[in-house]
């Protein structure tokens, strides 16, 4: 038996708020620890941070470890990584959960290494083993094909989660938690990689992640042009244009509208697919959506199997048409 | 600059879905009938690998962890163009973990030597798990760059672009470094005729754990409980219509009636 104890959720700032996905995990987290009778700690490390402390305690942390150092102002992963072996070799939690960013997805397993335990990433699912009290982590794998559930078997038990898999808990104001300091070392010689410059690329019109309806097409819709008509169903819908790997890869799209496992999870209230097949790794970014609507060719297509409506024809002479009577019905 | 790839050996990701099946007495699973491919984002790591041979110059060697690899199938980076194929082969590869499989890789990255740049995919379309390249770096205490859709080399530097949610970092660090590739660094050549000539005369190098010094069975730090399958139900409602036109109207109707739009 370790000496290791409850549960630790990395929280990760953005816009000057806890990241949604940090108030995720510090929901399933709240689950855990309550189900093992332990404590559930956030840890905040940045600049700044005690601002950040309440809304960790609203969001469901008993005690939230906080790391201050105005070196971790801006994400630098040699130095989160260190800064975070530091911080979980003093608070020696039983679990550790992060999300999975652009960051937890190379903290994760950098960490676990050097905590000399393992992590599994990208979880959907984590409970506690009735009998053995161990996390039962459940994580896509075969591109979503199927579901892998694992279990480590030293500690921390490292886990990162998927984007909106597990719910983060109403916010609560009046909640009590005790913020405690503590320190890191950063230690110079172990920055290896200097990030030189960081570049958004800004999407016209709405996000597909902060977006209600979004248009979506895949391989079969052939070139930048065709995407012209599956924006204006996205205009008209005040909703995104988003894309299959195939799409950006031909650059009709940004990478950045990526729908997939290795692209955006989104979960939309509809997701309207033309001209994808629905590959379970596409499927993975967007199962999530209420009502999906597929347009393809093709009968037997993988996407008629998540749809809960379907056109069986060519998008071609199926979405002009779709989308002026759509007009029509919407100005009436 | 010498680079080593590691590629991975797989069931086809892109079979259809159908054809996948779970053997859920031994935890594994199957595409039937389709043969295995190597793993869609070790073949990009195998294209970025070229260009940089391209512009510097120097040699390309495939590494490949595994049970049962199929020379046809393990041969494809030579027939690409890379110059040769190390195979750590052996029954008492299977099932292991992520961090044993780094482990392997590492003791053979050290063995092998004389390298400047380590790369590996982003993750291998099995696992879904994205470790290998973090885990190797930390082992062998390399720079560690993740998810790279660009990557420029010096002879002692390396300057990446990293694939972000919102865009992409640049990344510089020195060499020898891990790098892991994502699918934005461009479709993979296809093999020539000359190339695939080429690559049958190259007899790949086989070590077996013991060649590395790797003590086998070391141990999984994580135990695979359970494999399943999640099941969709399929209650998709086709609209009908003569014409495609047609069709497009009454789902439009229907959307429209029953408030989804
Ligand atoms: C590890 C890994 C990660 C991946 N991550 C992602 C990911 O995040 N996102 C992603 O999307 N993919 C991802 N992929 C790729 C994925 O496996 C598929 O290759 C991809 O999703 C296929 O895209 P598609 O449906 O657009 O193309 P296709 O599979 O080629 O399908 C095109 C469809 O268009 C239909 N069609 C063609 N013409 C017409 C027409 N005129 N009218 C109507 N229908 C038409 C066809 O019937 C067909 O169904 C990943 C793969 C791997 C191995
Ligand atoms: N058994 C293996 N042999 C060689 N390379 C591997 C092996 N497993 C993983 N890799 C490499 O590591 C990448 C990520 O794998 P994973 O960490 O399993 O997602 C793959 O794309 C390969 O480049």
């Amino acid at each position: 038996m370790s000496e290791n104890k409850g549960v630790a959720v990395y929280c990760e700032i953005k816009d000057d708020k806890i990241m949604p996905i940090a108030a995720e995990g510090l929901g399933i987290g709240r689950k855990l620890a309550d189900s093992l009778g332990q404590e559930l700690a956030a840890i905040i490390l940045g600049s700044g941070v005690g601002n950040y402390a309440q809304q960790a305690i609203a969001a469901g942390a008993d005690k939230v470890y906080a790391i201050e150092n105005t070196q971790l102002k801006e994400y630098q992963p040699d130095i989160y990584v260190s800064v975070l072996e530091s911080a979980a070799k003093q608070i020696k939690p039983l679990i550790m959960i992060m999300g999975q960013t652009d960051g937890g997805r190379e903290l994760a397993p950098r960490l676990a290494f050097r905590l000399g335990t393992a992590a599994i990433l990208d979880c959907v699912d984590l409970d506690i083993d009735g009998e053995s009290k161990r996390l039962l982590q459940t994580k896509p794998v075969y591109g979503g094909n199927a579901q892998a559930v694992f279990v480590t078997e030293t500690d921390p038990q490292i886990a990162t989660i998927r984007t909106k898999a597990m719910t983060a808990l109403e916010p609560d104001a009046s909640r009590k938690g005790e913020v405690v300091n503590i320190k890191a070392e950063i230690d110079a010689a172990a920055v290896k990689t200097k990030i030189v410059k960081r570049v958004a690329e800004e999407v016209a019109g709405m996000k597909i992640e902060d977006a209600a309806i979004v248009v979506s097409g895949g391989r079969g819709i052939g070139s930048a042009e065709g995407f012209k008509q599956l924006e204006e169903l996205a205009a008209l819908l005040k909703g995104a244009v988003g894309g299959s790997r195939p799409s950006c890869d031909n650059n009709w799209i940004p990478d950045t509208s990526q729908v997939g496992l290795t692209g955006k999870i989104i979960a939309p209230d509809v997701y309207i697919a033309v001209a994808i097949s629905g590959s379970s790794q596409h499927m993975s970014g967007c199962s999530g959506a209420k009502t999906i609507m597929a347009i393809n060719k093709d009968k037997e297509a993988n996407i008629f199997r998540y749809a809960r409506f379907g056109v069986a024809g060519d998008w071609k002479k199926v979405l002009p048409a779709f989308t002026a009577r759509l007009k029509e019905l919407m100005a009436s | 600059m010498n680079i080593i790839v590691c590629v991975k050996q797989v069931i086809d990701p892109e079979a259809p879905p159908a054809s996948f099946k779970i053997d859920t007495e031994n935890n594994k699973a199957e595409m039937h009938g389709a043969p295995p491919v190597i793993d869609p984002y070790g073949e990009y790591a195998v294209e970025a690998a070229l260009r940089l041979k391209e512009a510097k110059g120097g040699t390309i060697t495939i590494m490949v962890m595994g049970v049962n690899l199929l020379r046809e199938v393990v041969k494809k980076p030579l027939a690409m163009g890379a110059d040769e194929l190390i195979l750590l082969e052996d029954e008492a590869f299977t099932g292991v973990d992520s961090l044993t499989t780094a482990q392997a890789l590492s003791l053979a990255i050290k063995k092998k030597g004389g390298y400047d740049l380590i790369l590996c995919g982003r993750e291998a379309s099995d696992t879904n798990a994205g470790q290998t390249g973090p885990a190797i770096a930390e082992i062998l205490g390399l720079p560690c760059i993740t998810i790279a859709r660009k990557i420029e080399a010096s002879d002692s530097s390396l300057k990446v672009e990293r694939a972000t949610l919102t865009g992409y970092d640049v990344i510089e660090s020195t060499l020898p470094a891990v790098v892991t590739v994502s699918n934005e660094i461009g479709e993979p050549r296809y093999p020539t005729i000359k190339g695939i000539m080429a690559a049958k005369k190259i007899e790949p190098v086989i070590w077996k754990p013991g060649d590395i010094g790797l003590d086998l069975p070391a141990g999984n730090k994580t135990k695979l409980r359970r494999l399943f399958q999640p099941v969709h139900e399929g209650k998709c409602e086709f609209v009908d219509g003569e014409t495609a036109e047609e069709m497009a109207v009454t789902l439009a109707n229907k959307l429209r009636e029953s408030k989804i739009l």
